[in-house]
Parts: C-alpha cells; structure tokens; sequence
C-alpha cells in the first residue's frame, strides 16, 4: 500500500509504525531521556517512540514541546519520522529544528490504515509513505 | 508559498546558516498555513527564555543558533527570565538554575536579541503602529498588540519569533489578514467593572466560553492600560484569545460592526466573575503575595507604594517589573518606600516564570488570574483578590 500526502519536513526513513489515537503534548507527555510516553491516560501511555514512525493526529500543549522534539533528536530518542492527520506549529517547528522527517494530509485515514507495528518506508521529500 | 528571489537566497544560505535555518522554519510553518507568502515585519517579541521552560534542550537550541551566527535585523525584545539577573540569590533561586539562566541571555545578546525581559515590552519603547506586522510571542503581549495597538501579529513561538527577528519577515496568514481579524463572537458584559482584577476575571471568563474564537465585547466601560493588558493576559490563559474588540475602546471596533449581525451572543454577569475567582481562591496562611502579571506599570508600583510607605509588612510582598519601569519607579521614589517596608520589586522576571517550587513557595496570593492560573498548574494554593486588598493583606 502508498500514502501520499503532504511534506512539511524532508527527509527519509525507515521503521516500525506506532499508532496513537490521541493527540499528544511533548512537553510533559514523553519522557525525553528514554522516549516513553508518560501521560497518564494516554492511549499509548508506557509506550516508547524512540526510532519509530509515530502517527498521530495532531500534536497538543506547550510550544516548549518544539524543544523536546529537538532534545530527543540529539539524545537519540526521537521518532525516525511523524506522520500525522493534520499537523500544527508546534509539531512542525519540532521537526524543523530536530530535523524529523514529518508528513500530514495522507490521503487516507492515517489512525486506521496504519497498524502498530507494520514497517513503513516514509519519503518524506516524495510525500509518499509505503508500507512494507 | 511564493518566495522572492532574495528570499530563496535567504534560504539557500546565501547569508548564513543560522538566517537559511530560520527560513527553513518560517517557510515549513507557512506551507502548513496555506500562506501565500511571507510578509516583512517591523519588530519580535521573543518568548520561551525562562530556564525553568527551556531545559537543557532549549538552551541548546538557543546556542546552537547563536553558533551559527544568526543577528537580529530588526527590533527585537525579550520575554521575561526566570530570575532576577542580578538579585536571583536573594529570591532564593538555586545555584545551577542560575547558571543556565545566564547561559540562555548570554545566547540571546549574542543574536542580537535586547534583554529586556519583560513581558511588557509595549512599556518599555517597543510600540508597534496600527496596522504594522510584527512578530510577538507571549500571549498575554500578542492580545495587547493585537487588539489594544492595532498591530497585527500570530500567536508566535520563541523559535519562530527569534526567526522572525534573523530575518525581518514572517508567513502571512491568520490574524496578519482582514478577513480573520473579525469576532466570531459577541460578548455583552453585564458585570460591574471596577477594578482591573474585573477585567482580569472578563478576560478568564471569556477564554474559557470562547476558546479561540474572537470576541467583541460590549459594555467594557473606560478601562485603564492596566485594565487592558490584564484582560488580554487573562483571556489569552484560560482559551487561546489572540484578538479581541472592545466597543469604545479598541482601534477596529468601529470597523467591526457590520460583521456582528448574526453573531452569537453571550452575556457576562458579576456571578461569573465571582465563580471564577473562587475557582481560583483557596485558604491560605501565609501566601507569598505577589503583584505584576503582566509586569507592573509605573502607575502599578506607585499604587503599591502609597499603600505601604512608612508602614512594616508582616508578609513577604513581592512587586515584578521591567527594568525600564523599575528605573522611573526608582527616581520617583516608589522602590525605596516598599523595600523600606519590607517588600520587593524584582525585575526581569515573575511567579509565572520563576522555579518556585524549588523556591520552596507552596501558597500565593495575586491580583491576576492569568498569575493565579499558572502557579495552580504548579501545584501552589492560590489567592485572588484586588491588589489594594492583598497590599492591606501584608500590613503588620
């Protein structure tokens, strides 16, 4: 199956898909020194998106979750890319000022044409998501 | 997005790398936007500069940005520290929090950003025209801009806003266009408005009832400056107020008339105002009392000062301005009568910003519901009340 959707941030990458449901706040909501989702009551509370492609619809919260995104990327504990339904600014600074490869506007319903854990190729700079 | 020549330059790094990264940012939020292009703006109001918000990642960001030698090419002022630059000892704010803090403006001033750290900079010089673009981040001074001002700016982040500041441009849409500066809602204050904790509780009020939308409020009587800037803060904290129209008293009101019929309306009361206030009144013993949120005025710390000249607090009273006010409060004689009476005026920061829980605080009492909010969200117990109250509050 190929998505194609809209590039907001280039770029290329590789990996397991991790599907959240809900939209999610950086700040606050993920831990950044190991990239476990901590917000209690979260629909994929516990889980980690280190190297992940993390699909979400939108992101939540403080614009300080920007610098989360970038915080992560340096330690190593940042999504390999976002897909999400329909992105915002503070999502999409993150990914501008960490470099994360983020994709919006797929044209189909990414929550559920995408499963947790299939492999998804995303070329971010193609607009296209394939997966595997 | 339609760029123009010299701004594909820009981000092809034809004037560095730091300019090419802030257009690469200016350029992607633009694309999400739907803007059509970009639009010069006269100045930036940079927020995201307490070390308490940015961490050790923001910092980072922040130098790295410096490193690759980014420099303001327009006006650009500073939103407020988490600490007194100088006097941070003495409000017992930790060492090593200190030290980040000083890294953080250090890499400011290096960009070329003044420190005024303030989130009044409209009070200290930095005015922007009726219909001028601009670029502020801090929501309480995006709602002044915006509404009292006539200027016309977006909810900017502190990356965004320090892009527009490198490169003197930003993406044009939302709040920078005619057709989305209209309300969306029609608000009839029914409330008395007296003090400006009044309108600090319309403002908290409205946010909540409205979200984002754009109100139009009638019936807001003759409001200070101080009454102004509160209600802008207050409904910029409890929805996400950019704009707002006030009947009388704001410069687009007049022109906004023919887009109220149909509007739908909702109506204020003084009983709203009370409920909120006891939202956000808990029983306190011996609350820090803290005034200046948003930062005082000259006329906020002269008020303080009547109150408690020649008297001895038996509470700590702490008075948060910019360093420009805190001058011309200085020479008229205003800080040298509160600290005589035992109180403070600190600069650069406030209660929103400052660590306080590893300040050790655990209850404040503030004549603002934008203050009263924040530091319920960090777990403090909170009182409301008028500033002459709290200030009557302290008196041995």
């Amino acid at each position: 199956m190929i998505l194609r959707g809209r590039k907001v941030v280039g770029g290329y990458a590789e990996g397991e898909a991790l599907v959240s449901p809900d939209p999610v706040s950086f700040y606050g909501g993920v831990d950044p020194e190991t990239g476990i989702v901590t917000e209690l009551g979260h629909a994929i509370c516990g889980e980690s998106i280190k190297g992940k492609i993390f699909v979400f619809p939108k992101g939540k919260g403080s614009t300080v979750g920007s610098y989360v995104i970038y915080r992560m990327k340096k330690l190593g504990t940042a999504p390999a890319a976002i897909l999400n339904v329909e992105t915002e600014s503070i999502i999409a600074t993150g990914c501008v000022i960490a470099g994360v490869p983020l994709l919006d506007r797929l044209d189909a319903n990414l929550i559920k044409a995408l499963k947790t854990g299939a492999r998804l190729r995303v070329d971010a700079d193609e607009g296209i998501v394939e997966v595997l | 997005m339609y760029l123009t020549r010299e701004e594909e330059g820009m981000l092809a790094g034809e004037r560095g790398p730091g300019v090419s990264k802030a257009m690469e940012l200016l350029v992607a939020l633009g694309e999400v936007f739907g803007a059509e292009r970009l639009v010069p703006v006269e100045s930036a109001h940079v927020s995201g500069v307490s070390y308490k918000n940015l961490g050790e990642a923001g910092l980072e960001w922040l130098e790295e940005q410096a490193g690759l030698g980014a420099k303001a090419v327009i006006r650009a002022t500073l939103n407020p520290a988490g600490m007194d630059m100088v006097r941070w000892r003495e409000m017992g704010v930790p060492e090593d929090f200190a030290e980040g803090q000083r890294r953080v403006i250090a890499a400011f001033e290096a960009m070329g950003v003044e420190p005024t750290c303030t989130c009044t900079p409209y009070l200290v010089g930095s005015v922007p025209r009726p219909g001028s673009q601009v670029a502020w981040a801090e929501s309480s001074a995006i709602c002044y801009a915006n509404s009292v001002l006539g200027a016309r700016t977006n909810r900017e982040s502190g990356p965004t806003s320090l892009a527009s500041a490198v490169t003197g441009l930003a993406p044009l849409y939302e709040y920078r266009l005619d057709e989305n500066r209209v309300p969306g809602k029609l608000v009839e204050v029914e409330a008395r408005l007296t003090d400006p904790l009044d309108y600090s509780a319309l403002g908290f009020v409205a946010g909540k009832l409205l979200g984002s939308t754009v109100p139009y409020f009638r019936g807001l009587g003759k409001p200070s400056l101080e009454s102004l800037k509160t209600l802008g803060a207050a409904c910029a904290t409890s929805g996400g107020i950019a704009l707002w129209h006030g009947e009388g008293v704001t410069p687009e009101a007049e022109n906004m008339k023919p887009h109220l019929a149909g509007l739908e309306k909702v109506t204020v009361e003084d009983r709203d105002l009370e409920e909120a206030e006891e939202k956000l009144t808990c029983e306190v013993s011996d609350p820090v009392t803290c005034i200046g949120c948003p930062h005082c005025s000259l006329r906020e710390v002269g008020e303080v000062a009547r109150l408690v000249k020649g008297k001895e607090l038996g509470r700590r009273l702490w008075v948060f301005t910019s360093r420009g006010v805190h001058a011309q409060a200085d020479e008229e004689g205003y800080v040298r009568q509160i600290e005589e009476a035992g109180g403070r005026v600190y600069v650069d920061t406030c209660m929103v910003v400052a660590p306080l829980k590893e300040m050790g605080w655990r209850e404040v009492a503030l004549n603002s519901f934008k203050g009263a909010q924040y530091c319920a969200n960090m777990g403090l117990r909170t009182k409301v009340a008028s500033a002459k109250q709290l200030v009557k509050e302290t008196l041995r």
